[in-house]
């Protein structure tokens, strides 16, 4: 089982038989398809390069002699997905949302929102400080880095101030609630704003 | 939200009356019983419960839409939100219409009696 590429559409809420309103967030599914098929024996691991976008742009030569070389046409970008059997795949295949069907689990790996420089309190949800009771200008600060003069220093890894988001960030074991022609609902939410790309793989631990 | 009407676009009630803040709306609500059965079975039994009850919010927002509704139980007020197109809303009929001059009748929580009291609106 392979995986596809997603456009996040964003969130909204669908009824399930029993009446519950159900969080979804809505992946419009990219035009996917497989460029290139990894075998052990030729690469040493087993995966599906698939291909995604409708118009490629800024391609390098040595990119399009890679798409001419497997003989397809040169699409906006590559993504491998490994699976145990390449061999159910065809070179030129197309990937399309009936892959995965409702009730299954599934993975979603994006790029989480930038945050920029943030301080503690956002980051690493520290505590803070008090806001009235003659604090001063200590409402947001980190407190103390560490001990005194043994250790003598800060421990590497300290929760600091620094910058957050815009990271490669996977939510797992997310329930499919329905699947249409190209469009997959996903209950819960996935990492980065609304159109961001984000890769869709069947659960590892479902 | 536009983008996402198609989504959801299917599940829109469209037997849903025209209401407003200040009306009194009667709702009959399908309520799910589980019952243990014989064989330790459970036994899931659907009936229909009315709540009726003045309208003090409304919350448009597609799908997600939803309004409040207060009465008071007992001499308890009791304030329920219904997601407005749940498909738990067997009906809902307007049994009054009030006159209002705002959208959010939350000053009613403070009043009583009396005083709670809402001019029909009629047309």
């Amino acid at each position: 089982m392979a995986g596809l590429i997603a456009r996040k559409s964003g969130m909204t809420q669908v009824f399930a038989e029993n009446g519950h309103a159900v969080p979804v967030t809505v992946l419009e599914i990219e035009p996917c398809k497989v460029i290139a098929i990894r075998t052990a024996d030729a690469d040493g691991y087993e995966a599906v390069q698939v291909g995604y976008g409708k118009e490629a742009r800024h391609t390098s030569r040595a990119v399009q002699g890679h798409y001419a070389k497997q003989g397809q046409d040169v699409m906006r970008s590559l993504k491998e997905f490994r699976t145990e059997i390449p061999s159910s795949f065809k070179l030129g295949q197309d990937l399309t949302a009936s892959m995965f069907e409702a009730g299954q689990k599934v993975d979603v790996s994006g790029t989480s929102k930038g945050r920029g420089f943030a301080g503690v309190m956002k980051r690493w949800n520290f505590a803070g400080g008090r806001a009235t009771h003659g604090a001063e200008k200590t409402h947001r600060q980190m407190g103390s880095t560490g001990q005194c003069q043994d250790p003598g220093r800060v421990f590497p890894g300290k929760k600091m101030p620094g910058h957050y988001g815009a990271e490669r960030s996977t939510v797992e074991c997310l329930t499919v609630v329905r699947v249409d022609e190209n469009r997959l609902l996903v209950k819960g939410a996935v990492p980065g704003s609304r159109g961001g790309l984000v890769e869709v793989r069947l659960a590892k631990k479902g | 939200m536009r983008a996402l009407d198609s989504v959801t676009q299917e599940q829109l009630r469209d037997d849903i009356p025209t209401f407003r803040e200040g009306d009194t709306v009667r709702i009959n609500v399908r309520v799910v019983d589980f019952k243990d059965a014989k064989g330790g079975k459970v036994e899931r039994r659907e009936r229909i419960q009315a709540y009726e009850g003045l309208v003090i919010a409304r919350h448009n927002n597609g799908i997600s839409s939803s309004f409040t509704v207060r009465k008071i139980s007992n001499g308890i007020g009791v304030e329920r939100i219904f997601p407005l197109h749940s498909p738990m809303l067997e009906s809902i009929n307007v049994v009054r219409k009030g006159v209002v001059r705002r959208a959010k009748l939350y000053y009613m929580r403070e009043r009583r009696g009396k005083a709670a009291r809402i001019r029909e609106r009629r047309s």
